[in-house]
């Protein structure tokens, strides 16, 4: 084992201070749900603050949607899928879609600081990733909205009806786009819960989709716990769910659905091996480990979080990783400058730190980043754990957040057997530079995605999903379709 | 008080993102249907389609390294500038294809729609038409659709506009540049004004080039060209036996069919060529 202090060069470099501005995004004091084309009066429901988890600063008030809400949201989509949506041509579906996109791409900046106010992460991410990608998976889609013919499902593929999505929190805009695109292109109207904790860019992007005119009643999104969630995923008035979440809420879900009728698509949890050959181009190698489970605080269902180092190079790859995380930037999410923003919030901080405790406890060894944190708001420190057992919880649970777990191996099989060693099956990464072993690892792994020489790579084209008990059925690319038709 | 003098246009051709009169300093005479004087038309030369193959083979790896994305959007900014033209168009089609307002205002509509239907297809084509093969041994084996590269395009004799966005978007959707003759007279105006559109959206230089003139003789010079890849004679009429008997030369490939259906999969499949990639599995 080589000496785990890490060789800053860059220790004593500072940084002036580049924050976005905020000015560019005005936040109401309250919201209402948008049901039917309009936003509901937020008194006339119950209310709850979501707030900027970097500061704690209160944000908003939005509505606690209610089973009348639920009701009154999937009222408005039958009646606009049966009045209108499915009466219209594929090629005019297709250029409200066009439209949402080209707003998306005009208002993003707007969507950028107001997405790293809510959730936290750093504005570079929002700025260069979420947004632009939630641009682009509207593009994408809409040009299939007239060519569904073409998609592979036979001729004339019909929607579903009405589609109920329930969305997460690590990616609030872009998990709507991933729902709402592929759901409005292939002809259905849709009711949207985003979370809780993050409900301010599908709240915006009801206003882009007012602008872009679709009519009322096409996109509904109302706002609420999980309470509103089971409302939705239960009205007997939706013909399809589609979650993204944890694995404990999907089994539930998929529990309500069950005899239902209701075609269920499912993105859960993963607990992503990332696997790292003694050939792997090194430099690279770093930057994607670090890339695999520090983009986004961690909180990424796809996260590399299980690193496989192949023994013969543990040592270097170690103390170079630890090199890096120590240079990483944590801290104000809309400094341009940060690398790691804030946790989303504090119950996800004490499920991260009380996971790291166990790390600890069972004998794992623990290196984090010794940068400053903020004194408000929710705040990680970058963590490495050296020397983890499979059978340690951080080698087992998803952490969903900063902190990565060290494994080694010998063998291509002891590779494919210890990622495969988990109840999950999202994604894997594999770094190597002799690409007939990575084919052959991907034959063998059990994993819906697996990036060979990058990591947390996302396309519209590009289908992604998991296997086992990461979920099943695809978002994106072709097959992303599929799960809004009826075939 | 007189009417205003209206300033007339100059119709000249599109080469490489300009606008260059023909180097053989020829011009005719192109009246509208009613047979009132519209423009002096650059004739162009065997030279000019030598410059607009020189322009369009220029723009090959700009246009096909592109990803898919930005070429569809591209041309989805295509559309958007089509029909902020809209009106221009209808109005044009009433004088050179001699059509009453509705149907050209419908023409007009259903071109920009088209449009919008070729944009969308730039990231879907390999996901349509490649694929991976499941090939008896242990090899990764794909198919991935690559454009040809530089297309030579007659287009058809009526419906100068949709006849335009039928056959020259499906060439780009694809990834390839296109030299584009008229395939009539009445064809020009319409093809000069889309020349215009794509000079304002985007679209890099020298991916599109509108060869003007008369096509029975540019036709030939195009096909026999050793620098075009691909050739699409749906305004080629009876003179398709002998293009295509030059394009054999070497070994271009034709499109000699009618345009029949605007949403044509068989115009978007034509100019691919389907390279096939084998890769070892093992450890």
């Amino acid at each position: 084992m080589s000496d785990l202090t890490p060789l800053s060069s860059l220790s004593s470099l500072e940084y002036a201070p580049a924050p976005e501005s905020r000015a560019v995004v005005t936040v109401q004091d309250a919201y209402g749900h948008f049901i039917n084309g309009d936003f509901t009066n937020p008194a006339s429901s119950e209310q709850f603050a979501t707030i900027n988890p970097a500061t704690g600063e209160h944000l908003a008030t939005v509505a606690q949607g209610s089973d009348a809400d639920v009701d009154a949201a999937v009222a408005a989509a039958r009646k606009a899928y049966e009045k209108v949506w499915s009466t219209l041509p594929g090629s005019e579906r297709a250029k409200y879609l066009f439209r949402i996109a080209r707003l998306i791409q005009e208002r993003s900046r707007e969507l950028a600081v107001l997405e790293t106010l809510d959730n936290g992460k750093p504005i570079r991410e929002t700025r260069d990733i979420d947004v632009p990608m939630a641009a682009a998976w509207f593009f994408y889609y809409a040009g299939w909205a007239d060519k569904l013919d073409y998609a592979g499902f036979g001729p004339q593929p019909a929607a579903l009806g009405v589609a109920g999505q329930v969305i997460p929190w690590n990616f609030p805009l872009l998990m709507a786009a991933w729902k709402i695109a592929p759901a409005l292109a292939a002809g259905n109207t849709v009711v949207l819960k985003p979370a809780e904790t993050t409900p301010l860019t599908a709240l915006l992007l009801a206003d882009i989709i007012r602008q872009a005119g679709v009519p009322d009643g096409v996109v509904n999104i109302v706002t609420g716990d999980g309470r509103t969630g089971a409302a939705l995923v239960n009205h007997p008035g939706i013909n399809k769910v589609a979650f993204t979440g944890s694995t404990e809420v999907g089994r539930i879900i998929q529990s309500a659905v069950a005899g239902s009728g209701k075609k269920l698509t499912l993105e859960l949890g993963g607990k992503g091996a990332n696997i790292v050959f003694a050939d792997a181009p090194i430099d690279e190698t770093i930057e994607g480990i670090i890339d695999g489970i520090f983009f986004n605080q961690g909180h990424v269902c796809c996260a590399g979080s299980r690193l496989l180092v192949q023994e013969s190079i543990h040592d270097d790859v170690i103390e170079r990783l630890l090199r890096r995380v120590e240079q990483l930037r944590v801290g104000d999410p809309l400094d341009k400058n940060t690398d790691v923003g804030a946790i989303n919030s504090a119950a996800q901080l004490a499920k991260i730190a009380e996971l790291t405790e166990a790390g600890v406890l069972e004998g794992a060894t623990r290196f984090s980043s010794s940068c400053a944190l903020p004194s408000a708001g929710f705040f990680f420190p970058p963590t490495v754990f050296t020397g983890v057992e499979q059978t340690h919880r951080i080698a087992r649970e998803e952490i969903f957040g900063p902190v990565l777990s060290v494994l080694t191996f010998r063998t291509p099989e002891e590779a494919v057997a210890k990622a495969n060693n988990t109840t999950f099956g999202l994604a894997a990464g594999i770094w190597s530079e002799k690409g007939s072993r990575t084919l052959w690892m991907a034959e063998r792994l059990r994993a819906g995605v697996i990036w060979a020489n990058t990591y947390n790579k996302f396309d519209p084209t590009s289908p992604f999903g998991g296997v086992r008990e990461s979920g099943f059925g695809r978002e994106g690319g072709r097959h992303g379709l599929e799960a809004y038709l009826n075939v | 008080m007189s009417d205003r003098v209206s300033v007339s246009k100059t119709y000249k051709m599109y080469v490489n993102g300009a606008f260059p009169r023909s180097e053989s300093g020829r011009t005719f005479v192109l009246n509208d249907v009613e047979g009132n004087f519209l423009a002096n038309v650059a004739h162009g030369s065997r030279k000019d389609i030598r410059d607009a193959v020189v322009a369009a083979r220029g723009a090959t790896n700009k246009w096909k390294s592109a990803t898919a994305y930005n070429r569809g959007q591209v041309l989805y900014r295509v559309a958007e500038i089509l029909e902020s033209r809209h009106d221009e168009f209808v109005s044009l089609l009433q004088l050179t294809d001699g059509v009453s307002a509705k149907r050209a205002a419908n023409e007009v509509s259903k071109s920009i729609d088209l449009t919008v239907w070729y944009a969308g297809w730039t990231d879907k084509i390999a996901q349509v038409v490649g694929g991976t093969n499941p090939v008896a041994g242990p090899f990764f084996n794909f198919s991935i659709p690559a454009p040809c590269g530089v297309v030579g395009i007659i287009t058809p004799t009526v419906n100068s506009l949709s006849g335009f966005i039928a056959t020259v978007l499906p060439a780009l959707a694809s990834g390839n540049t296109v030299v584009v003759v008229p395939g009539s007279h009445e064809a020009i105006p319409v093809a000069v004004t889309l020349g215009e559109v794509a000079a304002t959206s985007d679209v890099p230089a020298g991916v599109i080039n509108i060869v003007t003139g008369t096509a029975s003789e540019l036709a030939p010079i195009l096909a026999s060209h050793e620098d075009v890849d691909g050739l699409d004679l749906a305004g080629a009429g009876e003179s398709r036996l002998e293009l295509g008997r030059l394009a054999s030369a070497t070994i271009t490939r034709v499109v000699d069919s009618d345009l029949r259906d605007l949403h044509d999969l068989k115009r978007l499949r034509a100019f691919i060529d389907t390279v096939t990639v084998w890769h070892t599995i093992g450890q």
